[in-house]
């Protein structure tokens, strides 16, 4: 359900129409921005937002994503962590 | 790709499978006795067989793929519906090209299509919209599907219609919602999940909390979850955490896309252009209080269910569905795909029978495509 | 120039003086046929070689848009049946083109697809012998349809089919995938895409002789076009009676025709090519094969993906770069955009 891809948003396209134009891997496509918009339109380009059916759904967090990353990079760790232990249990066994 | 190729990292997936199943052995999940947890989002049961986590993940873990695909259930009758709008003189009927291969009683659109109506596939609402423009002697009738992914893009495109005034720009209505079918989902006594992973872009809409019933009054955790292979594992995990600790609270992984109360902006235009049916009609699942949305009365000119008198009270909403075909029980988890007497022999992507075989993230085609249920058929 | 009108109408097709100047002028003034009879008649010289074999094709073109980024459909026309004589190891020597026009068509267009016809067989080093045109009603073509037929001729001891396919052969393609199939999609302009992608579209008759000269126990190859190398894969499979196997992350794939895939959920293995083939070519030959394809420009993306082993028949699978695997399926019916 609801495929939706990050894209970052190049330009406004039309203003009235809260239309501005989004690139995914160097596709390009107007989006309709109104559900990310602020007051500034222009504030908008060089951000990333989450595309679907043509919308930019929402702003895409970048602290947040960072976040995510360096849980799973600390998750990581932890298991080569785990692996050297066992190792060495199995060594001095 | 940015903010989709980190959550790709083969090596980051290691760590994920080493703690679930520590965290899997430590909650005494085997094959034998299994935790069921429900990805509830169609898009989820997709990434799942695409990366093929589920041959990758701890043997006691099993996902059950949940309702979440708006086509697998859809009711045959609306897709009748929608041939017969499709078939009026002048009309231009637009659609998602998910719906095109959907087996109506008579037709699929792709039949109708071939047999002369004028059908034609668009990537979003916003070219419906500028089909009328283009074609103002037309009809053009936007067949309005899927969760709350999607309702906000064509409310805003009503919207946009009303201030354009294009009178010949109306949408078929068949917009549906994620938290009453779980509601029912869990109500059945024969429901057996533990754990629940939440639609990530449904989420980005309307927030998190309308999950918070899950887990208050039935004590099961759901985890907001993104769509590429380590969000689901990472969700998988702290959903198999929170069962370890005896706790059952919604949780967000999807933080760089969902935003806690959701989206204001498509909220507030969901809220102008749409209330909510009574109930509506669930493919498998049967009717399902307050369910559906219906375009709202000052809409009224840009609702082709007035424009046509194809109403949902209008029709007698006793269809029988196919007989044979279990995509119920398949969407509520109680067989697998495989264990349909249909897969594979009455049912097939090629001549599908349930809608599960219909759309390429049903449960049953994408264990068709990519599990190789294809030679458990055979 | 006797030919004056803009667009072809209905007198193009009538048999008089209006259809000889168009195709006089338009057709034949290009391909310069050789004789005047409605027949070719060809020098079969290459035939006189003892154990020399023959090679016949045919195949149709229509495509929306007719002119796309990278070609057009007569560059289509030519490559395409090309490139079905150039997999089964044959080379090409002659075409036959047949005109289905329809009435409006722009005179000009014609003469550019004519034109890219010309360039094209001149660069695969064949001659279009002979042809025919015909012109429809408005509103009963979609433009112009092409069909083309080839001839071409297989040297001894070349004999390519899947059934010789052996398991540990290594699966070759020759650049990046799906260009052409996302080209298209984002030209029709229904989807309001735009790119800087443009079709792979290209001639394959010199490089599949290369890659036999180097490498001469290459046992089959298929140009994967609709269907993609997906399709390709499954038949081939499929004949040869063995599993392959495709490993994601040594696929070649276009930054835009990911983008492309990801925003409308398609799968770049089932996006059609029309200057992409895969060949399967026994281990000990394929760096040889690789390494003579990569020194021609429509070769020089050629790399392994994969490879052919015993196992279920026809079953093509794919190791995703995650660790995972998937079955990669024959494509059912069309690959729609799909939003869910």
């Amino acid at each position: 359900m609801c495929l939706g891809i990050p894209g970052r948003i190049t330009a406004i396209v039309d203003e009235d129409r809260l239309m501005a134009m989004a690139e995914v891997s160097g596709v390009r496509r107007a989006v309709n921005v109104a559900c990310v918009a602020g007051n500034d339109l222009t504030a908008l380009v060089g951000q990333w937002a989450l595309i679907h059916v043509g919308f930019a759904m929402s702003l895409i967090d970048e602290d947040e994503a960072t976040k995510t990353l360096e849980a799973l990079r600390d998750l990581g760790e932890a298991q080569e962590t785990l692996e050297q232990m066992a190792r060495s249990e199995e060594a001095l066994a | 790709m940015k903010f989709a190729s980190e959550f790709r990292d083969p090596a980051a997936a290691k760590g994920l499978l080493a703690a679930i199943a520590r965290k899997a052995d430590e909650i005494g999940a085997t094959r034998a006795k299994p935790v069921h947890i429900m990805e509830i989002c169609g898009g989820h049961t997709h990434s799942i067989f695409r990366y093929g986590l589920d041959k990758l993940i701890h043997e006691g873990v099993e996902f059950i793929h949940g309702p979440g695909c708006p086509v697998c259930v859809l009711p045959m009758a609306r897709v009748d519906e929608c041939v017969e709008i499709a078939e009026q003189p002048g009309v231009i009927f637009t659609t998602f090209g998910d719906a095109m291969r959907v087996p109506g009683h008579r037709k699929s659109l792709m039949q109708a299509k071939a047999d002369g109506a004028d059908i034609r596939m668009v990537y979003s609402p916003l070219d419906a919209l500028e089909l009328a423009r283009r074609n103002p002697d037309r009809e053009v009738v936007f067949f309005g599907l899927g969760f709350e992914t999607t309702t906000p893009s064509t409310a805003l495109s009503i919207q946009q219609a009303a201030r354009e005034g294009l009178g010949n720009f109306s949408v078929f209505c068949n917009h549906i919602t994620v938290p009453e079918p779980i509601k029912a989902l869990l109500d059945d006594p024969e429901m057996m999940l533990d754990g629940f992973v939440g639609p990530g872009h449904v989420s980005m809409v309307i927030g998190v909390h309308p999950y918070d019933f899950i887990a208050a009054d039935y004590g099961k955790p759901l985890v907001v979850a993104g769509f590429e292979p380590t969000d689901l594992l990472q969700s998988v995990l702290m959903v198999l955490t929170q069962i370890a600790e005896g706790r059952a609270a919604v949780e967000n992984q999807y933080g760089r896309v969902v935003p806690e109360h959701g989206n204001p902006v498509s909220l507030a235009a969901i809220a102008d252009v749409y209330e909510r049916r009574p109930s509506f009609e669930w493919r498998g699942l049967g009717e399902i209080d307050a369910s559906g949305l219906r375009i709202r009365g000052k809409y009224a000119a840009f609702d082709a269910e007035e424009k046509f008198g194809i109403g949902y009270a209008a029709a007698s909403r006793n269809v029988p569905e196919i007989p044979g075909c279990a995509c119920g029980a398949v969407m509520t988890g109680k067989l697998k795909p495989t264990q349909c007497p249909q897969f594979g022999t009455g049912c097939t992507p090629e001549m599908p029978l349930g809608a599960l075989m219909v759309s390429s993230e049903g449960a049953c085609a994408a264990y068709w495509q990519y599990a190789g249920a294809r030679v458990a058929a055979a | 120039m006797a030919l004056r009108d803009k667009r072809v109408t209905m007198a193009h097709g009538g048999g008089g003086r209006a259809m000889r100047d168009l195709i006089e002028e338009v057709f034949t003034s290009v391909f310069q046929p050789p004789g005047s009879e409605d027949q070719a008649r060809l020098m079969a010289d290459a035939l006189q070689v003892p154990g020399a074999r023959l090679a016949f094709t045919t195949d149709s073109f229509v495509v929306t848009p007719l002119e796309f980024p990278g070609g057009d459909i007569g560059k289509l026309a030519v490559c395409g049946t090309v490139n079905d004589l150039a997999v089964g190891g044959a080379r090409p020597l002659w075409l036959s083109a047949a005109f289905i026009i329809e009435e409006g068509c722009e005179v000009a267009l014609l003469r550019r697809i004519v034109a890219t016809m010309a360039e094209e067989a001149a660069k695969a080093g064949v001659r279009i012998v002979t042809g025919d045109t015909k012109v429809v009603e408005r509103g009963k073509g979609d433009g112009v349809f092409i069909t083309t037929a080839g001839i071409g001729v297989i040297a001894p001891g070349v004999d390519l089919g899947a059934a010789r396919i052996a398991a540990g052969d290594v699966v070759i393609v020759n650049g990046v995938l799906g260009d052409h199939g996302a080209t298209i999609l984002a030209a029709r302009g229904d989807l309001a895409l735009s790119s800087d992608i443009a079709s792979d579209c290209a001639g394959l008759g010199h490089l599949m002789q290369t890659a036999l000269a180097a490498a001469p126990g290459i046992r089959a190859a298929r140009d994967c076009t609709r269907g993609g190398l997906a399709s390709a894969l499954n038949e081939m499979a499929g004949e040869a009676g063995l599993a392959v196997e495709i490993d994601e992350a040594a696929l070649p794939l276009r930054d835009e025709v990911r983008g492309v895939c990801e925003i409308l959920g398609l799968d770049p293995l089932y996006l059609a090519n029309e200057g992409r083939l895969v060949l399967f070519c026994p281990p000990d030959q394929a760096e040889a094969a690789l390494a003579a394809m990569r020194a021609l420009p429509e070769g020089a993306g050629s790399v392994g993906i994969g490879r052919a082993m015993a196992g279920t028949a026809g079953r093509v699978t794919m190791r995703t770069a995650f660790g995972g695997a998937r079955i990669v399926d024959m494509l059912v019916g069309e690959q729609l955009p799909r939003i869910c």
